[in-house]
């Protein structure tokens, strides 16, 4: 059987990616800040799945950890999916440097430490996927995405050039970019009906696309356009608009 | 952001801000923000009592912490939904102890109601068979309660309808079945007494229910078909059935699109009744064996089925007589056909004996119909009140929208004592609804 681990284990989208993997026998790797906080979705996952589930302590922070994270997990993953990540509310980010460089850091830092590590690995094996749960606001630099879409505008560069450079050796990389998504994050916006997805929906699509073995995949799929049109419009057309 | 929200009758609808949380500290969190709220669970009760300008959503609080498969012990997180939690224990060989008539209802509301089902005249109401639960109170302090440990607030929860604290962890009893089906027998009755001896020469089954048709007047009122049922045995089963015999069903749910317009409700569940009285049930009397699904849940095959009733939704109104109130039974019964507000179709129980202080289920018939909203209604529901007092009966609060203060006092001999211990648990009435105002358990006054 085959293992997954998924880092920043606690978010909805992560929960249901989770059950989602588990529901199709690979057995799951829990990863997060507070371990503790884990238990009850391994037991969950244990008794509904019957797969294996373990938890770890994990910080995307703690950058000179990671090296022993990785290595010392038994097994060591076949599948290592990111879906942590840090979005505040950017005025109050831009005023200040501290929440600024957390978001960067966690968001961008992070997972590029982490998954260097687990793209080694993988090269050395010869084989391995990695999922890198992004956003669509990392296409293109917005005044209300100011910080939060940079880090991820960065974070999405680094997936391709992961992709690219490790093409030859059969390491499958994909980039997930979710529009809308009602979770616990998001239950005081008004988020249009039409264009937002539930966490189960976006499991389903981050499952389906890895089974395919895609690189690029948009939740949902109109996403795709959306974005595609948002790049099309003229620098000097777009630093006038409020989006 | 406030949205609209109502539960399963659509009416009351009101403005909430509706918050989840799938961690314990968000939990504790969302309680210390200060303003009063009430838990939800699937919004299945039909009127108010799960509603509050401020809801707390326990959809996402939905692991499974335990299940020991020896000795059938469950043990969960109060969000998880009857039906999720059917897909792992039947495979296992065990079955719910109780259940209501849906599987879409949470544990937690199904506590927070103290549920019955169809096995009430043997199994008691599910408070019958829950070890332990943990509460959370307004305080945000947690509370392990079980008979023996804070009784008082493990009584009073049970059936509490959410005001004494948010239930938490949940740890249940279940049912050991040897197969996943029901040996299913139907009975019809030319009229309403008839029936009733159906009920009691047949009490020693499992499970009873009868659908009445409400409309038959004169020799055949009351016009009904009784189903019995008990777990299948192994031995029961035949062919590949036999195979895997803790099969699960097969999920074939169908989505009611829109809002109908409520006449035509009427003429749905009259045709659905003639054709299970005159087709399917061409006999006196049918027996054979079905999957659990069909036979605990025929409505939850049609998902939405609520959207029948129209915008303007509609009230479920569920009583209770003792059992030597029969006569009370016929005299409502006859008032509603006359009336011609009511649902074409009524489904009545035996309820066994039982004591607590705040649950619906005591000894006696219980029945249950649904009356689209329309002009007129509430008048003509008070006046049942009426009868339903003059036969010493009551009303079930998880199917209330509407009754009066007056009409829980007399019904609910031990209110006091239950509102004694709600201001204990939950002394400012932080933990509200729009039910529990109405009904002044909770309100200043
Ligand atoms: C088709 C249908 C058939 C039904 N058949 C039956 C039946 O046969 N027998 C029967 O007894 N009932 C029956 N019911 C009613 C239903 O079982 C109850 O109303 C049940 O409480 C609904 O649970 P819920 O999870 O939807 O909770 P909600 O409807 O959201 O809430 C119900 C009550 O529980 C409280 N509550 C919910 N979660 C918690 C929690 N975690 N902690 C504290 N309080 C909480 C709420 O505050 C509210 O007072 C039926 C309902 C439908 C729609």
């Amino acid at each position: 059987m085959e293992t997954v681990l998924i880092l920043g284990a606690t978010s909805d989208i992560a929960i249901a990616i989770v059950k989602k993997f588990a529901s199709k026998k690979y057995n799951i790797q829990l990863a997060a800040r507070n371990p503790a906080q884990l238990e009850p979705i391994k037991s969950d996952i244990k008794i509904r799945y019957g797969v294996e589930c373990d938890a770890f302590a994990f910080d995307a922070l703690q950058f000179s950890t990671h090296a022993l994270f990785f290595e010392t997990l038994k097994p060591i993953p076949n599948v290592t999916i990111t879906v942590f990540g840090v979005m505040d509310e950017e005025d109050k980010a831009f005023d200040s440097w501290q929440l600024t460089q957390r978001m960067i850091d966690t968001n961008y830092t992070g997972a590029v430490s982490i998954l260097n590590i687990a793209a080694k690995h993988y090269n050395e094996q010869k084989k391995g996927a990695i999922i890198g749960v992004s956003s669509v606001a990392g296409d293109r630099g917005r005044a209300s995405k100011l910080i939060y879409g940079s880090s991820k505008a960065a974070f999405n560069a680094y997936l391709s050039g992961l992709r690219n450079k490790y093409f030859k050796s059969g390491i499958h990389v994909m980039t997930v970019k979710p529009g809308f998504v009602y979770t616990r994050m998001t239950e005081d916006l008004n988020l249009p009906k039409l264009l937002t997805s539930t966490p189960d929906e976006v499991a389903e699509i981050i499952y389906a696309g890895f089974s395919k073995k895609k690189n690029i995949i948009y939740v949902k799929w109109f996403w795709r356009y959306i974005m595609l049109i948002i790049k099309m419009i003229p620098e000097f057309q777009f630093k006038k608009m409020k989006l | 952001m406030k949205k609209q929200i109502a539960n399963w009758g659509n009416y009351p609808a009101i403005e909430a801000d509706e918050a989840s949380f799938v961690f314990d500290d968000q939990l504790n969190n969302l309680i210390r923000k200060g303003e009063s709220f009430i838990a939800r669970g699937n919004g299945r009760c039909y009127g108010d009592a799960s509603l509050s300008e401020r809801t707390i959503s326990t959809l996402k609080y939905d692991k499974i912490l335990s299940f020991d498969k020896e000795n059938g012990i469950f043990e969960c997180q109060s969000g998880i939904t009857l039906d999720q939690v059917l897909t792992v224990i039947v495979p296992a060989g065990w079955f719910l102890p109780v259940t209501p008539g849906t599987k879409f209802i949470t544990i937690g509301g199904g506590l927070a109601s103290d549920v019955h089902g169809k096995n009430h005249h043997v199994d008691g109401s599910i408070s019958n068979h829950v070890i332990e639960m943990d509460v959370v109170l307004a305080s945000d302090e947690v509370i392990t309660c079980s008979p023996d440990n804070c009784p008082d607030l493990f009584e009073a929860t049970l059936g509490g309808m959410g005001l004494t604290g948010v239930i938490s962890r949940v740890k249940i009893r279940l049912k050991k079945i040897e197969t996943s089906m029901i040996r299913q027998k139907q009975v019809k009755a030319a009229n309403l007494q008839e029936l009733i001896g159906l009920f009691e020469a047949y009490k020693d089954y499992t499970y009873s229910v009868a659908w009445i048709d409400c409309l038959k007047k004169g020799t055949h009122f009351g016009r009904s078909i009784l189903m019995l049922g008990e777990h299948a045995t192994v031995d029961d089963l035949a062919g590949v059935q036999k195979n895997d015999p803790l099969k699960l069903p097969k999920n074939k749910q169908i989505t009611f699109p829109f809002n109908l317009p409520s006449w035509v409700l009427n003429k749905f569940s009259v045709k659905a009744f003639n054709f299970l009285y005159y087709t399917k049930n061409f006999k006196k009397e049918i027996n054979n064996i079905v999957s659990y699904e069909p036979f605990f849940y025929p409505l939850d095959a049609i998902l939405h089925w609520n959207r029948m009733y129209g915008k303007a939704g509609f009230v479920q109104y569920q009583f209770v007589l003792p059992l030597d109130a029969g006569q009370g039974l016929i005299e409502i019964l006859e008032r509603i056909a006359d009336e011609g507000l009511g649902s074409f179709l009524a489904v009545l129980k035996v309820f066994g004996k039982q004591e607590s202080i705040i649950s619906f289920p005591k000894e006696g018939y219980t029945l249950a119909l649904d009356f689209p909203v329309r002009k007129g209604l509430l008048t003509f529901l008070d006046e049942l009140d009426r009868l339903v007092l003059k036969y010493h009966g009551r009303l079930y609060m998880s199917k209330d929208a509407r009754m009066k203060p007056e009409m829980l006092v007399a019904g609910y001999p031990e209110l006091e004592k239950f509102k004694a211990i709600i201001k204990k648990y939950n002394p400012e009435g932080k933990i509200r609804s729009v039910q529990s105002d109405r009904l002044l358990l909770t309100s200043c006054s």
